[in-house]
């Protein structure tokens, strides 16, 4: 089992009143807001909390980006990526996602994350995301055309990391003369590829299709097993039989030496009010034509204040109960993490462990105790369970790149 | 006096495009908003006792189909031309009423001599030289519409209790706004240079009180076209031809019956 730290990275130090007072904390609450002084604080001891997790044995840093709001620092998850492939050693620098739609050249992008795999000597995992809605009104990205997009970059980097160029890319939305970036990854036949999400049926489809990991963000339990039904019912369809290599699960964490503490702090994973894209307009989230058509008429309703949050929003307490978020002592949070990992299954598992306004010095013990304690329980839990991790099963990085597939495929064909 | 409505489809660039069609005698197209249009409305039913009137659902809007490729108001402005051609429509007016004015627009730019006047509501398709076109991506689906009435009663009477299905068609219609019109947000930076060819004599109509294209637009394409004069409409909104039905569609009468 892959066991990665992650942090949304959270620019805490900001008016939190004022956000309230605006009654969004995304997209257009305004930057005036925004602290560079602290940024650069909290930047630098995100940096020291990673390096921790690495000393501390975590396999991987699992890093992601957003745009325009205070739930994530990271507006650009490639220079992470950067600085953690210079100075870490070990874990696997996971990106969920860099947001492809949001990019007007995915040649650049190939030869960003092909320079951040060389120079972390095959470390990385560069995942790929749609971006939420709010990320194309931040980037003037039409979001009617994300998921085509998506798709194509994907393609277009793909075929780079492939074939040798150069070559010619005439596509719907890019177009590119000469394709023969001279960085490569150092990774073959290429780095392996997640894909993190949370609701899009087309989105887990897409990826099963690829034989790429699925990373389910922080759903329930039952949503889970929904998402692997539909990804395990596309891998028999495509000729192969999805693994726990195929699944991964990000959930909410914190661990401190006392219930009482880590409970504390785990509230504050509500610091924005549960919401962790932040307040905003239900039309920044989902702008027309990002959505799915299938869920047109439910959002439709919702955004006019007609339906509630199809999402919920459930209080603390209650995630909590739900083992949504899960906060304790080692001993408390191993035995609630076996439950889930029993009724879930993955092979790869994000630790989500800090959130909101964390001291330092709480948030660094919680990583001792999570990656010193809690992860190899948990490892060592999921291999009596055959969890394997795509390492591990020595799975393909792609599905052109399997060996064991049925005919069921080429026989429908 | 009631107007008898006749629908029918053509198939024009491989889409099925609707047409709502009644009327008689010279030919007026109106071209609708962003927001799609109602099927009836009085505007519609004024021009219909004088005129033979031809209102379309743009490709991708109402009941027309959607052509996937479709990416610009100029395309949707050939497969108008193309539509008119089906018909057979001769020396046609055109009424192109705010997005649907900026397809008039374009369909005049590329023609200058083909139509007998040019009317244009509130048109989208210039950058205003002060202020901008309100973005209606960042904005609820009720919030967007409302914001183009002065009178917010006005709107009730239009659009009052708004039904689900009013709600899906405003996603629909902001979706194919965004295929089509993202960036530069409903302008063109073209279209300005290309309207001084236009000979039709055109009549530029705004609302007094427009919070979604800013009144300043107005002024540059009378400004840009060869032959325009421009009148506004007193407490009313960017939706003129809903909000005040008798007053623009007596303007567009007697402007298309002149000379």
């Amino acid at each position: 089992m892959h066991m990665m730290y992650f942090t949304e990275q959270p620019m805490s130090a900001y008016d939190a009143q004022a956000g309230l007072d605006y009654g969004a904390t995304a997209l257009n609450f305004s930057n005036s807001h925004y602290n560079p002084i602290e940024g650069s604080r909290l930047y630098n001891e995100y940096l020291e909390d990673y390096i921790l997790a690495e000393e501390y044995g975590a396999d991987g840093i699992m890093l992601n980006e957003h745009h325009n709001a205070p739930f994530c620092m990271q507006a650009k998850t490639n220079i992470f990526a950067s600085i953690l492939a210079a100075t870490t050693k070990r874990v696997k620098i996971v990106i969920l996602g860099n947001p492809l739609p949001l990019c007007d050249n995915p040649i650049r992008m190939a030869e960003e994350l092909a320079m951040i795999d060389m120079i972390s000597k095959g470390r990385l995992v560069p995942g790929f995301v749609r971006g939420g809605g709010q990320e194309q009104l931040a980037s003037g990205v039409n979001p009617a055309f994300n998921r085509e997009r998506f798709i194509e970059a994907h393609d277009l980097i793909q075929k780079i990391w492939s074939e040798p160029g150069p070559f010619r890319w005439e596509g719907t939305h890019y177009q590119h003369r000469v394709v023969n970036p001279w960085a490569l990854p150092m990774q073959k036949p290429h780095p392996r590829i997640w894909v993190p999400g949370v609701l899009s049926k087309e989105t887990i489809i897409w990826t099963a299709q690829q034989r790429y990991p699925y990373i389910a963000l922080n759903t329930s339990i039952d949503h889970t097993k929904e998402i692997w039904k539909q990804y395990s019912d596309t891998a028999a369809d495509c000729g192969y039989t999805a693994g726990p290599e195929n699944f991964g699960y990000l959930i909410r964490v914190h661990v401190q030496d006392t219930e009482e503490k880590a409970l504390a702090n785990a509230r504050q994973f509500m610091w924005m009010q549960g919401e962790f894209t932040g307040l905003a307009h239900p039309v920044w989230a989902n702008p027309s034509g990002y959505f799915s058509p299938s869920g047109r008429r439910n959002f439709v309703q919702f955004a006019t204040g007609r339906a509630k949050n199809p999402r919920g929003s459930p209080t603390f307490e209650q995630q909590v109960a739900d083992t949504m978020i899960v906060a304790g002592t080692p001993s408390q949070v191993i035995e609630k993490l076996k439950y889930l990992v029993q009724h879930t299954r993955p092979g790869i598992m994000g630790i989500w462990a800090n959130d909101g306004n964390v001291s330092k010095e709480d948030r660094q013990r919680c990583i001792k105790l999570l990656c010193g304690e809690v992860m190899p329980a948990i490892k060592e839990y999921g291999k009596t369970l055959g969890l394997n991790d795509p390492w591990e099963a020595n799975a393909p990085v792609h599905l052109r790149y399997s060996t064991d597939l049925t005919t069921r495929k080429a026989a429908a064909e | 006096m009631s107007v008898a409505w006749t629908d029918e489809v053509k198939q024009i660039a491989g889409c099925k495009i609707h047409v709502s069609r009644a009327g008689t005698g010279r030919t007026v197209l109106v071209l609708h908003h962003d927001i799609g249009t109602p099927d009836r409305l009085p505007f519609y039913d004024a021009l219909a006792s004088k005129f033979d009137v031809i209102v379309p659902h743009h490709p991708g809007w109402g009941k027309s189909e959607r052509p996937q490729w479709l990416r610009h108001p100029r395309d949707i402005a050939a497969m108008t031309a193309w539509l008119l051609s089906e018909l057979g429509a001769k020396d046609v007016s055109v009424v192109g009423l705010g997005f649907g004015g900026w397809i008039a627009a374009e369909m005049a730019s590329q023609s200058p001599q083909t139509f007998r006047r040019l009317v244009l509501v509130a048109p989208m398709g210039i950058k205003p030289p002060e202020g901008d076109i309100a973005d209606q991506a960042i904005v609820s689906y009720i919030d967007y519409p409302q914001a183009g009435f002065h009178d917010q009663a006005a709107f009730e009477t239009v659009f009052g209790g708004i039904s689900i299905d009013q709600l899906e068609q405003w996603d629909i219609c902001r979706e194919m706004s965004f295929r089509t019109a993202w960036k530069p947000y409903m302008y063109s930076q073209t279209l300005p240079h290309l309207l001084g060819g236009v000979q039709t004599p055109s009549l530029v109509i705004w609302g007094d009180d427009d919070r979604i294209v800013p009144i300043g637009a107005g002024h540059a394409y009378t400004k840009a076209l060869r032959n325009a004069t421009m009148t506004t409409v007193a407490a009313c909104g960017h939706f003129a031809e809903m909000e005040k039905p008798a007053e623009v569609a007596k303007l567009v009468t007697d402007f298309v019956n002149a000379g």
